[in-house]
């Protein structure tokens, strides 16, 4: 295994993060902060509890979920893109890689600089909510598994982008409504019959859902399901990598 | 001797029908300087390209390094280092910073030591800490020699390297190859100024529409096809060509002073002899003459259109 080569990749991909720490840390941090001000302090001081659970407590697992799909996706999708749109992508392909080495250096990098993210925002919602988490070693091995594999997915988007456009297109269009709609601001017990099935088709009901039982112990769905969602999902992110790799689709002609 | 590249019924196929290489045979030899010649289009960058990694070949076999490049693509592509025609690198990157990554993404343990003497050698040690959005694009372009150098590869490929450089960075770079052939680097070299490869190469390949069409020696290409230009300096005027020498390949220019006899350098000592002769048995004096080697830019455009 080429391991100096793996480093190369992820500490180029981490350098890049201290490069534009106002972009990759500092506005998430600072967004999110403003959602606990406005839903947690403002508004969420005149919601009653759910679950026996302060509503600015609850959607701390939400709100960290959105950055942490956000940055993941955004992070591995720049990470492949920009080589690729500055010509020095010829460089990693001419390099004595594996295909899971290469995944390894930009999917790592993407994933680390989420899972410290995820991180500094839960450090941050300490100075506006009070909370306790329940079972510390299930909300880390959440965090990292959503981070890996949304990595995964902003590798794949990268690798299809085509333009500036494209990268923006899947997280804005796609991932935001997902989160939104997937219970970060909400128990989806609280939604009708008929939406309440309808979210069970949205895959980011089990992340949230699997995250807020690490911390509080309550879920929309049982975790076992949630833990076996997201599985799947980073099973088929790594089915597209790999069908990537072998056929080169967009790297190699 | 085993050659350093070893190519053998390359074909390559893209997606959309187009071959860009028909059927290519090749052999590079250790330490030799190899120019590839070629008008746009001709499937230089592509075939490069095959042997670095970078384009997945449709049908042959090819060896880097003794090492076949699909099969065990580690270790051939460990031994070549390649600089692009494209001038692309990465901005914000500092130029110490983006060596060394090239040298740790081809497996290679840090090594602060070489890659200075490579910053050092292409005059890049002042600039080591500069971001290389910073460089002029001849130093841009000494980046990537020196990206592709980090990682110690015995076979260089500098497709088309000193495009857009002036002419003293072009010299230090010839001087440079020279240098590196002389540590045993084989260096393959496509370029479009054809003095570059008269200069530098020891054998020159030239392909056409995805046909190698001919590897030769230069100095061997030189004599073989070049030609030569024998310019008699007449003392007086001739109206017309005299009958003795209109069968030789022999003009008359449009002043009427000056014969210009063209010939195979290989031939050069019985043509001339003759036609001295036959202009002194005319009657016919000069006052001075010159002879003019045909280039290998000539050479090649002969060859390309043919």
């Amino acid at each position: 295994m080429n391991l100096y080569g793996v480093r190369a990749i992820y500490n180029f991909e981490m350098a890049r993060m201290k490069r534009t720490v106002m972009q990759s840390v500092l506005s998430p941090v600072i967004s999110t902060c403003l959602y606990f001000v406005v839903f947690g302090s403002a508004i969420g001081s005149r919601m009653g509890d759910i679950d026996n659970i302060s509503y600015g407590a609850y959607i701390i697992p939400g709100l960290v979920m959105l950055s942490l799909l956000m940055q993941s996706i955004s992070n591995a999708s720049f990470g492949i893109y920009m080589p690729k749109f500055s010509g020095t992508i010829y460089e990693v392909l001419s390099a004595p890689v594996s295909y899971v080495e290469v995944v390894l250096g930009y999917v790592g990098a993407a994933a680390t600089k989420s899972v410290i993210l995820g991180l500094i925002i839960l450090a941050t919602a300490r100075l506006f909510v009070d909370y306790d988490v329940l079972h510390p070693f299930w909300m880390i091995s959440f965090l990292i598994l959503t981070s890996v594999t949304f990595s995964l997915f902003g590798f794949i988007i990268g690798i299809w982008a085509d333009g500036f456009e494209k990268l923006q297109i899947v997280p804005m269009m796609i991932v935001t409504p997902l989160v939104f709609l997937g219970g970060t601001f909400y128990s989806i017990d609280m939604l009708p019959p008929i939406w309440q099935t309808i979210s069970l088709f949205n895959p980011v009901v089990y992340l949230i859902s699997g995250f807020r039982w690490a911390f509080f112990g309550v879920s929309d769905v049982h975790v076992g399901i949630s833990v076996g969602m997201t599985l799947v999902f980073l099973s088929a992110c790594m089915l597209a990598v790999w069908y990537i790799f072998k056929t080169g689709y967009r790297l190699r002609s | 001797m085993q050659p350093d590249i070893s190519v053998k019924h390359l074909s390559k196929v893209y997606g959309d029908g187009f071959q860009a290489l028909k059927d290519i045979n090749l052999e590079i030899n250790r330490g030799e300087i190899f120019a590839l010649l070629g008008p746009n289009g001709a499937g230089k960058t592509t075939l490069i390209s095959i042997i670095c990694g970078i384009v997945n070949l449709s049908q042959g076999e090819v060896k880097a390094a003794g090492h076949d490049i699909v099969r065990e693509y580690r270790k051939a592509r460990q031994s070549i280092g390649l600089v692009p025609q494209e001038l692309n690198t990465d901005s914000f990157e500092t130029v110490w910073d983006a060596v060394s990554f090239s040298r740790g993404l081809f497996g290679k343990a840090p090594k602060p030591e070489h890659i200075e003497k490579v910053l050092k050698d292409l005059s890049l040690w002042d600039k080591r800490n500069n971001r290389i959005m910073s460089l002029s694009g001849g130093m841009k372009r000494r980046v990537m020699i020196a990206k592709a150098l980090s990682h110690e590869p015995q076979i260089l490929f500098l497709d088309e390297p000193t495009a857009g450089v002036d002419v003293e960075l072009r010299r230090d770079m010839w001087k440079m190859v020279r240098k590196l052939r002389e540590n045993g680097v084989t260096i393959i070299l496509t370029t479009h100024y054809i003095e570059e490869a008269e200069e530098m190469a020891d054998r020159i390949g030239v392909i056409r529409h995805g046909e190698i069409i001919l590897v030769e020696e230069k100095d061997r290409l030189m004599s073989k096809l070049g030609k030569k230009e024998l310019r008699l300096q007449l003392q007086s005027r001739l109206d017309k060509m005299p009958g003795e020498l209109t069968l030789e390949p022999i003009e008359l220019s449009d002043d009427g002073y000056e014969l210009i006899y063209t010939f195979d350098s290989q031939q050069e000592q019985a043509g001339v002899a003759r036609l001295l002769r036959t202009l002194g048995d005319l009657g016919i004096e000069y006052r001075d003459l010159q002879t003019r080697e045909s280039s290998l830019e000539e050479i090649f455009v002969g060859l390309v259109h043919e």
